[in-house]
C-alpha cells in the first residue's frame, strides 16, 4: 500500500476520515449537554417534580467523624419531620412558623449524604457530585469551618445555597461570608465575649496562657479571640503554639507548658484533637501544678457533648463554652432531645441541634419566599427573627448572615448524674453582651446571581 | 513487542478522540456523566499517563508525583489571583514550574534506583506537604486552602479593562471553565497529552527508556549514559503532573495541601497498576475504575441500596443488603482493596492484560479448531492409506 511509504503513514483519505471523525465527535456534544440553568432561571430548578432533593455533606472520616455522624441523625430526623412523620420536635416550637409538615411548598423532601473528610478537596468534590449529579437545592453540614468555608464559597460560585453546619471560625461569616452561605452557630468572637467574665470570676486577672492552637482557619480565629479579650482583662499569653489538624500526639506540645511559666492552658481544639489532647494534658499532672501561686488551669473555649464523652473523667471543672446543650429547659431543647432520643436513644449534640435547625430554617424560608430560588430564600432568611429553636430569640443579621442569640458558658459537670449529664450550664450570656458590628470583621456578601 | 504501524496509532488516537469527547453520552448509562467527575476522569487522566511515561516505560517507581500536581494548582491558583482569570497563564505556569521542581527533585533522586529512588522521592514528596500544610502557610493558607478572594490583584485583567464583581470564575477568553465547557477544555488537553505520550512510547527516546528498564547495567558497559534520558522522562512526567494539578485549579479554584498527600501519590501508583502499567491505554483505565468507585460507591447507603435491590424477595433483598453494605459508602476502599488484589493476583498486567485475554480468546478457539480439523484430516488420511495398503 502507498500508505506504508509514506513517511508519517497518514494517506490523504485517512487524514480526512479522521479529521471527519473528529469533527463529528466534538460536535455530539453540543447536541445533548443539557444547561442546568435552563428551567426557571436556577439551578436545580425542580419544577413540577414531586419532590426536591437536599445535600448533607458532613465528615464521616477523620477527626470530627463523631460530630458528622450526629449531624447526619439530625438531617434525617429534620426530613422526618419536614415530610410530617414522627412527632415533629422542633416543627410545633418554631415560631413564626409557614411549616406545614407536609414537605416544603408541597413537595416531598428527600436527601442525599457524602463524606468531606475534613478535607476541603473531598468536602468540595462532594458538594460539587450533590449539585451537578443529585440536583440538590441546598447543601448543609460539615465540621470544621475550614471545610465550611471551601463549599460556602463552591456553592455561591454555582448558585446554591449553603446552610452552614458546625462552623465556628469568625471568617465563615467574616472575611469569607458569601451572599449564599448562612451560620446559624455562634463564632469565637461570641465565645471570647461570653466566656471571658467568667474567666476572670474564676481565676482573676492575673493570669498568663499558654495556647495550643488547631492550626488553621477556626483555631487562628479562636487563639485570635480568646487572646483579644483576656488579655483585655489584665492576662498575658505567654506562647500560642499550632499543632497540625488530626496530629493524634500531642505530648510534644504539652511538655514545654509546664516550663513557660504558664498557669491557664487554652486548648483550641475541637472533635478527637480536642479529646487527645486535653486527656494528654490531665495525664501529665498539668492540672495538679501550681504556679505563680495559683492552681494550674485548662480553658477549652469550644465545647461539645460529644468531646465530653470522649474525655470521660478529665473534663470535670474545666470551663468553655457552647451553642447548646440537651439540658436546656426551653420548650424548643426538650421537644427536640425527645424526639432525638425517641429515635436514637441518646441525647443530641450542639452539632445536631444546628444541622437540625438550619435544615428548619431552609425549609421554613422556602414557604415564606413561595419558591425554591435562592434569591428569593436569602431575601426570606436575611434579617429573619424567630423564637423556639432551642436558643431563644435569635436573630439571622442580614449584613453578614450570622445567628445573634444567647450564648452558654458551660463547666464540665463534677457530678454527673448520667453518662450524658457531662457539661453543666454556668452562665447564659445574653445576645447583646456578645453581638458586635457587622463591619468589624470585613468581608463582603457580593451579589445574588439569579 | 511487536510495534504498532503509524497508520494503527491514528486510527487508535481517532478512536481515542472519539470516545473522549462522547464521554458524556456513553457514561450516562451508569451514572458518571456529571460534569465533576468527568472532569476528574480527564484530569488524572493525564496524571496518569504522564506517571506512565516514567514508570511505565523506565520501570522507575516514583512515589512523589503528588507533589508536582500540588505544585501546579497552587501556582494556577496564584496565577488567578494576581495574573488573570484566563486559564491560559495558569496551565502554562503550573506545568512550568511543577517541570522546575521536578528537575530538582529528580536530580537528586535519580542518583539511586529500585526501591532507593522510590524512597527517596518519596520523601521529598511529604516534604514539600509538610512545607504547604505549615511552614509555608503565608503561599499555601495551610490547612484551610488556597482560595480566591474579593480583592485579588489579577493584574493582567485589570491591564485589559475588566472588573469582577464579586467572586470571578475561570475563563478562557470568556468562556467559563465550570461544568461541560470545563470538561471539554480538559478533554482537549487530555488529548494532546496522550498523542504526546503515543509519540513518545513510539520515538527512538522511548526505546531508550525502555531499554532502560531492561537491562540499565548493560546499557552502561556499552558507555551509554542513561542519567540525562531517565531525567528527561521524569521532568516530562513532573510536568504532566502540574498540567493536570492546574487543570484541577482551573476547574476548582482552591488548591489544598491534602492533594500533595502520599496517599495522593500512592493513588496515581495505584490507577497505573490496576489499568496496565507500560501500556498507552491502560492508566486511563485504572483512572475511570478509581474515580468512578471513589465518586459513585462511596456515595451508596444502606437507603439507595435497598431501592437497588427493590426487585428481589425481601429476605434475600436484606441479605443482599446486608453483604454489599459495607464495600459501599465509607467502605469504597475495602472494595477497591479487593479488586487490586484479585488484579494484581490474576492478572498482573492490570485491566488491559484481562482485555488482551479476552481478545485472544477467538484467535485460541479458531487455532484449536484448526487444530482438531487438521487432526482429524490426518487421520482420515491415514485411515485411507490403510484401506488402500
Amino acid at each position: 500500500m502507498s500508505a506504508d511509504n509514506n513517511k508519517h503513514g497518514v494517506s490523504r483519505r485517512d487524514f480526512i476520515k479522521t479529521t471527519g471523525g473528529i469533527a463529528v465527535a466534538s460536535a455530539m456534544p453540543m447536541f445533548f449537554v443539557k444547561n442546568a440553568w435552563a428551567e426557571g432561571g436556577f439551578p436545580n430548578d425542580p419544577g413540577k417534580a414531586k419532590s426536591i432533593t437536599l445535600g448533607f455533606n458532613v465528615p464521616q472520616t477523620g477527626a470530627y467523624a463523631d460530630e458528622g455522624a450526629d449531624e447526619l441523625r439530625a438531617f434525617k430526623l429534620a426530613v422526618k419531620h419536614l415530610n410530617g412523620e414522627g412527632d415533629g420536635g422542633m416543627l410545633n416550637t418554631f415560631k413564626p412558623s409557614s411549616l406545614k409538615g407536609n414537605g416544603v411548598l408541597g413537595k416531598k423532601v428527600e436527601y442525599v449524604t457524602g463524606d468531606t473528610q475534613t478535607k476541603s478537596d473531598a468536602a468540595r468534590s462532594s458538594a460539587k457530585r450533590m449539585i451537578e449529579k443529585d440536583g440538590v437545592l441546598m447543601i448543609s453540614g460539615g465540621s470544621s469551618s475550614g471545610v465550611a468555608i471551601a463549599v460556602q464559597s463552591l456553592c455561591n460560585e454555582m448558585g446554591v445555597i449553603f446552610m452552614a453546619g458546625l462552623t465556628h471560625s469568625n471568617d465563615t461569616t467574616g472575611k469569607d461570608r458569601r451572599k449564599y452561605g448562612f451560620r446559624h452557630f455562634f463564632n469565637t468572637e461570641m465565645s471570647g465575649a461570653a466566656l471571658a467574665p467568667v474567666l476572670e470570676k474564676e481565676m482573676g486577672n492575673d493570669r498568663v496562657a499558654y495556647h495550643l492552637t488547631a492550626d488553621y482557619t477556626w483555631g487562628w480565629s479562636q487563639e485570635g479571640s480568646i487572646k483579644k479579650y483576656t488579655e483585655k482583662l489584665g492576662w498575658k499569653t505567654a506562647e500560642a503554639v499550632r499543632t497540625p489538624l488530626g496530629a493524634g500526639d500531642f505530648s510534644q506540645y504539652i511538655t514545654p507548658v509546664l516550663n513557660s511559666g504558664a498557669d491557664v492552658l487554652v486548648l483550641n481544639h475541637y472533635g478527637k484533637d480536642m479529646v487527645n489532647s486535653l486527656t494528654q494534658a490531665v495525664q501529665f499532672g498539668l492540672r495538679d501544678k501550681q504556679v505563680n501561686g495559683k492552681d494550674f488551669q485548662i480553658v477549652v473555649p469550644l465545647y461539645s457533648r460529644l468531646m465530653a464523652q470522649g474525655a470521660g473523667e478529665n473534663v470535670k471543672g474545666i470551663y468553655g463554652s457552647t451553642n447548646w446543650n440537651w439540658s436546656l429547659q426551653d420548650e424548643g431543647s426538650q421537644a427536640f432531645v425527645k424526639s432525638f432520643g425517641q429515635e436514637y436513644g441518646f441525647p443530641p449534640s450542639q452539632a445536631a441541634h444546628t444541622c437540625y435547625v438550619q435544615t428548619l430554617l431552609y425549609a421554613n424560608a422556602c414557604e415564606v419566599a413561595g419558591t425554591f430560588n435562592p434569591c428569593g430564600v436569602i431575601e426570606a432568611l436575611e434579617g429573619f427573627k424567630f423564637d423556639g429553636l432551642g436558643n431563644g430569640p435569635t436573630e439571622y443579621r442580614a449584613e453578614d448572615h450570622q445567628c445573634f442569640k444567647d450564648v452558654l458558658v458551660v463547666r464540665g459537670n463534677m457530678n454527673p448524674t448520667s453518662q450524658f449529664d457531662l457539661l453543666e450550664v454556668v452562665q447564659i450570656t445574653p445576645r447583646a453582651q456578645v453581638e458586635y458590628p457587622a463591619d468589624m470583621l470585613g468581608g463582603e456578601l457580593g451579589p445574588c446571581k439569579a | 513487542m511487536s510495534m504498532a504501524t503509524p497508520k494503527q496509532d491514528m486510527v487508535t488516537m481517532a478512536l481515542f478522540t472519539a470516545a473522549v469527547l462522547s464521554a458524556p453520552l456513553w457514561l450516562s448509562p451508569i451514572g458518571a456523566n456529571y460534569p465533576d467527575l468527568l472532569q476528574k476522569f480527564a484530569i488524572y487522566g493525564i496524571f496518569a499517563i504522564g506517571f506512565n511515561i516514567l514508570f511505565g516505560l523506565t520501570g522507575y517507581l516514583s512515589f512523589g508525583h503528588a507533589a508536582f500536581l500540588g505544585v501546579g494548582s497552587y501556582t494556577a491558583v496564584w496565577s488567578f489571583k494576581l495574573l488573570s482569570m484566563n486559564v491560559i497563564p495558569a496551565v502554562i505556569f503550573g506545568t512550568l514550574l511543577a517541570g522546575l521542581f521536578a528537575l530538582a527533585i529528580g536530580y537528586l533522586s535519580l542518583r539511586r534506583s529500585g526501591i532507593y529512588f522510590s524512597i527517596l522521592t518519596l520523601a521529598f514528596a511529604q516534604m514539600c506537604y509538610n512545607l504547604a500544610y505549615s511552614v509555608l502557610t503565608p503561599i499555601t493558607n495551610g490547612e484551610t486552602g488556597l482560595q480566591l478572594d474579593i480583592g485579588d490583584p489579577h493584574v493582567l485583567d485589570s491591564l485589559f479593562g475588566i472588573e469582577y464583581t464579586g467572586l470571578p470564575s475561570t475563563s478562557l477568553f470568556g468562556l467559563q471553565m465550570t461544568g461541560y465547557s470545563g470538561f471539554y477544555f480538559c478533554a482537549v488537553i487530555l488529548i494532546l497529552a496522550f498523542f504526546l505520550s503515543l509519540r513518545i512510547f513510539r520515538s527512538a527516546f522511548g526505546m531508550k527508556l525502555r531499554a532502560i528498564k531492561s537491562n540499565q547495567t548493560r546499557m552502561m558497559y556499552t558507555g551509554f549514559n542513561t542519567r540525562p534520558y531517565l531525567l528527561t522522562a521524569f521532568v516530562i512526567s513532573g510536568m504532566y503532573a502540574g498540567l493536570a494539578g492546574s487543570l484541577l485549579a482551573v476547574t476548582d479554584p482552591l488548591a489544598g495541601a491534602e492533594r500533595m498527600q502520599w496517599t495522593a501519590s500512592g493513588e496515581v501508583v495505584l490507577m497505573t497498576i490496576l489499568g496496565g502499567a507500560g501500556t498507552l491505554i491502560g492508566p486511563l483505565l485504572g483512572v475511570g475504575l478509581i474515580k468512578y468507585f471513589e465518586n459513585i460507591f462511596s456515595a451508596l447507603n444502606e437507603q439507595t441500596l435497598h431501592e437497588v435491590f427493590a426487585f428481589l424477595p425481601d429476605w434475600i433483598e436484606n441479605l443482599t443488603v446486608a453483604i454489599v453494605n459495607p464495600f459501599v459508602g465509607e467502605g469504597w476502599h475495602l472494595m477497591l482493596g479487593v479488586l487490586f488484589m484479585v488484579i494484581v493476583i490474576f492478572l498482573p498486567g492490570g485491566v488491559m492484560e484481562g482485555i488482551r485475554r479476552i481478545a485472544d480468546l477467538p484467535r485460541k478457539f479458531r487455532r484449536k479448531a484448526e487444530k482438531r480439523r487438521q487432526e482429524a484430516e490426518h487421520a482420515a488420511a491415514l485411515r485411507a492409506a490403510e484401506e488402500e495398503g
